[in-house]
């Protein structure tokens, strides 16, 4: 291959690359914003100070050198634990989005193939849906040890019947599918039906709404831990720093709002990726939402 | 019509058993006994045993819940294990502040969304078009609690236009009653707004394709009444079904904007219960919530026929 050639290769790649960034604008943001946030939180301990090491005679420290957002009523790093507080914040996040879809679809397929299980499942899923996800997770966690376990099952439980619709949507309208109907003429098993002919269809919608679930996670975890139903409090968490350091926020007004926007900026990101992904997956809808 | 009802009350009660049943048996969910988480770490025996003995669980379980969805169906949820109160009326004592954080809200709420919705379609494309869509998403993005101590830093603190916190009961005077609320419902109604204002926009794009707004423009009907008579009136049933979709969302942020704004409502009733573990009061508090979820749905369902003659009739 001459030079020539591959030089044409990485400009026709790049041309491309520019016109993804140009066509999906929102997704890339949403991507770089989110992958700022990832990485802040996976390199914390080289980035960031001790998140728990208290400073007496540091207290209520206001916003400036050496501490980015001051430091709490303990005289902690507010930064240092801002950064940290994208761990629980994420993991919660990417587990329900996991979990509930995972969960979902097996239960979304047997409701949409099957056609002796959907009625009763549909009742059951439009009862999950009648309780307020926040009052479930809420009644979940008071009963239990609270641990990040117990707030990914509590939080992942409410969003399961959501994905359960979305996926017996789909199925309905593919099962009547030429290619479906040949596969069942053919003598294909059913699972065989189910996995291989009606599953990939549910792909695309599913990954967005998975983007969607990760989003209103992060949000359910944060108020559980705001109101003191998640997470043990000495993990700092986005919302247990806004909690403890709501009574000084006429003092030191940053000690709550830096956690707030690290918080509102990662479900931002979340929410832009999965409508760039809704867009890109899906052109026609995305013209209309 | 008749039939129609008949249906939809039929399906509901359905439902709402299965809400109850569920409800009923998270406390069985947990593992280990009840009785014991409920009492604390430091609990005696005895005072387990007490528990245990209140709240009936040495009864088999069906047995339980039908006890206890009698007794619910009979207003009787309970009562407080700190306080020994019956549950039922601490909700009532707190409705009033929950019931009008909830109402202003949405009154707000629908004034701002269906406003900017019906523009967004109207312009779409166009500049308003694309900053209605850009703060839909950060209207689902921003969490209650940050944009309510935003608000309470920026217009309490700073500007001093409104009190910090608390509530003031309607019977001492509308206006108090007003300023107290305004920037709760501001911060409760964030998120519903953006979606409301998002399906508003989609309904009434697709309504505005239709051939009888075309006819509508032939014949020389002003632009405005186009939008406002043909597009929004048709566009109404998706409408309506998000408003009463979202209403959950509205129910789970009360929790938390009664938590920011220090508002004595039904959620910080179950905001005070989780730290005292008082089960019977989440327990009651969410199955209320739940049931006026699936009334409001069941409303809804039902004003179809009202915005849409057809569907009454077929």
């Amino acid at each position: 291959m001459s030079a020539l050639d591959a030089g044409a290769a990485t400009s026709v790649r790049r041309s491309s690359t520019g016109r993804f960034i140009k066509r999906n604008p929102m997704l890339v943001l949403g991507i770089l914003l989110l992958a700022i946030i990832l990485m802040s939180a996976i390199f914390a301990p080289w980035l960031v100070g001790d998140p728990s090491a208290m400073m007496p005679n540091r207290r209520l420290l206001p916003a400036g050198l050496g501490y980015p957002l001051g430091t709490d009523p303990l005289g902690r790093d507010v930064f240092a634990r801002t950064i940290y507080g994208a761990r629980v914040s994420l993991t919660v996040g990417i587990c329900v989005a996991t979990i509930s879809v995972l969960i979902g679809l097996a239960l979304g397929l047997i409701a949409g193939y099957l056609r002796r299980a959907d009625a009763p499942l549909m009742r059951i899923m439009d009862a999950l849906m009648s309780i307020p996800a926040i009052m479930l997770a809420i009644a979940l966690v008071a009963l239990t040890q609270a641990s990040v376990v117990t707030v990914i099952a509590a939080i992942a439980i409410p969003e399961i019947p959501r994905v359960v619709r979305l996926v017996r949507a789909v199925v309905f309208s593919v099962r009547e599918q030429p290619f479906v109907q040949a596969a069942i003429a053919g003598g294909a098993k059913t699972p065989r039906v189910i996995i291989r002919h009606i599953m990939p269809s549910t792909l695309a919608p599913l990954i967005v709404q998975a983007s969607y679930i990760c989003a209103s996670a992060i949000l359910i975890e944060a108020a559980l831990s705001f109101l003191g139903a998640g997470t043990p409090p000495s993990v700092p968490t986005w919302g247990n720093m806004i909690a403890s350091n709501r009574l000084y926020l006429a003092k030191a007004p940053w000690t709550i709002f830096g956690p707030g926007l690290e918080l509102a900026l990662t479900v931002l990101a979340i929410n832009l990726i999965g409508d760039g992904l809704r867009d890109h997956l899906d052109p026609r809808l995305s013209r209309r939402m | 019509m008749l039939r129609v009802i008949v249906n939809r009350i039929g399906s509901i009660a359905v439902v709402m058993l299965l809400v109850a049943l569920m409800v009923f048996s998270l406390i069985h969910m947990a593992p280990g006994d009840p009785a014991a988480i409920i009492a604390g770490d430091n609990a005696t025996s005895e005072q387990i045993a007490s528990i245990r003995d209140r709240l009936g669980l040495g009864n088999p379980l069906p047995l339980q819940f039908l006890n206890w969805i009698f007794a619910a169906s009979r207003g009787d949820l309970g009562v407080s294990i700190f306080s020994g109160v019956p549950v039922f009326g601490l909700i009532c004592e707190r409705l009033e502040p929950t019931l009008s954080l909830t109402l202003i809200t949405i009154v707000i709420a629908l004034m701002i969304a269906v406003t900017a919705g019906v523009l967004a379609a109207a312009n779409a494309g166009s500049w308003i078009d694309r900053a209605v869509m850009a703060l839909s998403i950060l209207g689902f993005s921003a969490p209650i609690f940050v944009v309510g101590y935003v608000l309470i830093y920026v217009f309490a603190i700073q500007l001093k236009w409104l009190p910090v916190q608390g509530y003031a009961s309607l019977s001492a005077g509308i206006l108090d009653w007003l300023r107290h609320l305004v920037l709760p419902a501001l911060s409760l109604g964030l998120a519903y707004v953006a979606l409301i204002a998002r399906i508003t926009r989609t309904a009434m794009l697709d309504v505005l394709a239709e051939d009888y707004i075309r006819t509508a423009k032939a014949k020389g009907v002003s632009p405005d009444g186009i939008l406002i008579k043909h597009a929004l009136r048709n566009a109404g049933i998706p409408i309506v079904t998000v408003v009463g979709i979202g209403v959950a969302l509205l129910i789970g942020g009360v929790v938390i904007t009664e938590s920011v704004f220090n508002i004595p409502g039904v959620g910080r009733l179950v905001v005070d219960a989780i730290s005292k573990r008082d089960y019977p009061i989440i327990q009651g508090v969410t199955l209320v919530f739940s049931g006026v979820y699936v009334l409001i749905n069941l409303m809804v369902d039902l004003s179809y026929g009202l915005i849409d003659p057809r569907i009454g009739r077929r």
